[in-house]
């Protein structure tokens, strides 16, 4: 069966990294689905595997060591793993972009900025090189980048973090991407900046029907962009639901909980919330529900066995806990 | 408060030169005029946008940067003119988490050896067991079980690798700690256990923090004292509960004012707010340009801090009362 709606699909994709030399499962049986000008935002806490789902799209974690080992990945019905290397070649930063989350792995420390963002230019849409310069200068002033001329002739150490967070924003748009995918693109940005890049995004989002896929743990960000919100825990995902659903009606006590420890609704002085415990490492998941031991509501049903995903509101809602497949 | 001064900077400079094919390019003055003292036990916060000197002033306190001009103390000693081999040995006093956990960490070398690497500099005593043990734990205590010493760099999660540039610092016990935006890359909970665990070791030890960050909502729960940085220069200094309740720069008043939203309900066609990051003037008073207050005499203004509070001609009043 082949879908040919214009969407990039992730379809019930298990990913296995390599720990000790052995395949140990890190993402399973994940299922996403971004439409052109709609925002997804992939939240939940730090190592859930956000990021290698992330990269997953572009094939990247490959080079990590990192292996699909079930379902697929479809970018307007065709699979990014059928696709020849030239294929993909052209689509990585072409039709689909990635900010990546910590810069320095993305920006090479001996070419200066203007060589790096004028070659995204010139692969993806064929300027000539002082076309593609002025592209490059025009898009850092975008992303509020005073002095792009002179930015152009720096190299990434001279520049400060949230700068270069910012000039990989502005080479993800460089070629006129239809799908980003971007990987905590603001963390090191003010409030300001931030509001100036989320104004960017929204006018492409507009304009020309941009697909954003958002991996954040800022819930003001959420707020802000996303139209559809998937919260990850332990590899999986453990709801998923339109935004407004996920801020007012939580139904995974694992999003209760995250939502319960924004440090904007806690007083200074006290010691901030937390969720006891940590995330379990890939190939340390508990069978049955992977968040029963940090959970306050898990009986002796939720550790028997794997938990099925329970969706309501046709379909638009979904959550993997027991709870929620009972009280509904 | 006779507390002793664990590190101090005063007036210090940094200027880079616009190098390379740009010649015609201005040179940067990254950081211009600053001073503070941080005192034993307690948490200094310096806030302020993208690009304006945070990290420069913190490498140049660390003194991995040297100042173009002023001097940098340690415990009361003037340390601005040793050189790398001098300081190694005062290191185990000051320790740093960089901003970008990524490019600070030695790709090549296992997690365990990276975090032991202070150790083996300032505990030689210390066994190779011994050391394997102070590291395990010291990574348990920042979220990271024991599984992760025998890894490397690039098998982590973006967060986790931040986490461990926690622990390598930690891990000498140093008295004063660089925090270089130490919990960006967290979530709200994990984020929360970091700042909570950082907060038991400060009372614990009495160690002194100089945190950077730009998240005000985080700053206000760690910080005693905050310092605003403004393109280069301190603009406003003071007691956290202060600033945060009655801001005396306009610069300040601004980033208090830019909050994000809480629901998506409060969205609107967010358009940043005027002048949130339009540049700087490059005489008088650098913040001219986006200023709501600004009058004729802000052009000759010299960006010096006012009575050590604020660097404005025509500050705010301290009583938040007397606004409006
Ligand atoms: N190349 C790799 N080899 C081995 N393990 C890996 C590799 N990449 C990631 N992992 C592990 O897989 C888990 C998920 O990692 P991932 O980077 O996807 O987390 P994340 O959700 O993006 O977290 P963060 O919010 O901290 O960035 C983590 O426990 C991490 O240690
Ligand atoms: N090695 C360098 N060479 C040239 N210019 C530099 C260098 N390091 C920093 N700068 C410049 O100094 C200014 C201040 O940078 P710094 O990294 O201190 O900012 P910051 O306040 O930490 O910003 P952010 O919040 O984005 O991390 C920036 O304009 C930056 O481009
Ligand atoms: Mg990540
Ligand atoms: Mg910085």
């Amino acid at each position: 069966m082949r879908h040919t709606a214009a969407m990039l699909e992730i379809r019930d994709l298990s990913l296995a990294v390599s720990i000790q030399g052995r395949p140990v499962e890190a993402v399973s049986s994940v299922s996403l689905q971004l439409r052109p000008g709609r925002v997804l935002g992939l939240v939940g806490e730090s190592g859930c595997g956000k990021s290698l789902t992330a990269q997953a799209v572009l094939r990247l974690g490959e080079y990590q060591g990192v292996a699909r080992t079930q379902g697929d990945i479809l970018l307007d019905g065709e699979s990014i793993f059928a696709m020849s290397d030239e294929t993909l070649r052209r689509m990585r930063g072409g039709r689909v972009a990635m900010v990546f989350q910590e810069p320095m792995t993305a920006l090479n420390p001996v070419f200066t900025i203007g060589s790096q963002l004028g070659e995204v230019i010139r692969l993806h849409l064929g300027l000539s090189r002082r076309a593609a310069m002025e592209r490059a200068a025009g898009l850092l002033s975008g992303v509020g980048l005073q002095d792009a001329g002179s930015l152009l002739g720096q190299y990434p150490d001279a520049l400060s973090g949230g700068m270069r967070q910012r000039v990989l924003i502005a080479m993800a748009m460089a070629a006129d991407p239809d799908y980003i995918i971007a990987d905590e693109p603001t963390t090191a940005l003010d409030v300001s900046v931030q509001k100036r890049i989320i104004a960017l995004l929204r006018g492409l989002q507009r304009d020309r029907n941009l697909g954003l896929m958002l991996v954040t743990h800022d819930f003001g960000l959420v707020a802000e962009m996303c139209d559809d919100v998937a919260v990850m825990y332990a590899g999986q995902i453990v709801e998923a639901g339109p935004v407004g659903e996920i801020f007012d009606r939580p139904a995974h006590p694992y999003t209760q909980a995250l939502m319960a420890c924004r440090p904007e609704i806690s007083r200074p002085g006290e010691a901030l919330p937390v969720i006891p415990g940590q995330v379990p490492a890939p190939g340390q998941w508990p069978q049955g529900c992977r968040f029963a031991p940090r959970c306050g509501r898990a009986g002796p049903d939720c550790r028997a066995a794997a938990i099925a995903e329970y969706a309501w509101r046709d379909g638009a809602h979904l959550a993997r806990c027991l709870h929620v497949a009972e009280e509904a | 408060m006779s507390r002793e001064t664990v590190l101090s900077v005063r007036n210090l400079d940094k200027v880079f030169r616009a190098g390379g094919l740009f010649r015609a390019a201005a040179d940067t003055r990254a950081v211009a005029d600053v001073s503070f003292d941080l005192h034993a036990g307690e948490t200094l916060a310096i806030v302020g946008e993208s690009g304006s000197g945070k990290s420069t002033t913190a490498r140049l306190a660390m003194r991995l940067l040297d100042p173009s001009s002023g001097r940098v103390f340690w415990k009361g000693e003037d340390v601005t003119g040793l050189n790398a081999r001098a300081l190694r040995p005062k290191r185990s006093h000051i320790q740093m988490v960089f901003q970008d956990p990524f490019a600070s960490l030695n790709p090549r070398m296992k997690i365990w050896h990276t975090v032991a690497e202070g150790l083996r500099v300032h505990r030689p005593e210390l066994s190779r067991a011994a050391r394997r043990d102070r590291v395990a734990e010291t990574l348990r205590l920042c979220g990271l079980d024991e599984s992760a010493m025998d890894r490397y760099p690039h098998q982590f999660s973006g967060g986790q690798r931040q986490r461990i540039g926690i622990a390598r610092a930690l891990i000498v016990e140093p008295q004063v700690l660089v925090l270089d935006e130490p919990v960006s890359a967290l979530d709200v909970s994990v984020q929360a256990q970091i700042l909570n665990l950082l907060k038991d070791i400060q009372q614990q030890r009495g160690l002194s923090y100089l945190f950077i960050s730009h998240d005000l909502s985080v700053v206000r729960h760690v910080a005693d004292r905050i310092s605003v940085m403004f393109g280069g220069h301190v603009v406003e200094q003071g007691r956290a509960a202060d600033v945060f309740s009655a801001p005396r720069h306009p610069y300040t008043e601004a980033l208090l004012e830019a909050r994000p939203i809480a629901h998506p309900a409060a969205r609107m066609d967010s358009r940043p707010p005027k002048g949130a990051d339009e540049g700087l003037a490059r005489s008088g008073c650098s913040f001219r340009p986006r200023c709501v207050y600004a009058r004729d005499a802000c052009t000759g203004f010299d960006n010096r801090l006012r009575d050590d509070v604020v660097a404005c001609l025509y500050p705010l009043p301290a009583e938040p009362s007397a606004r409006d």
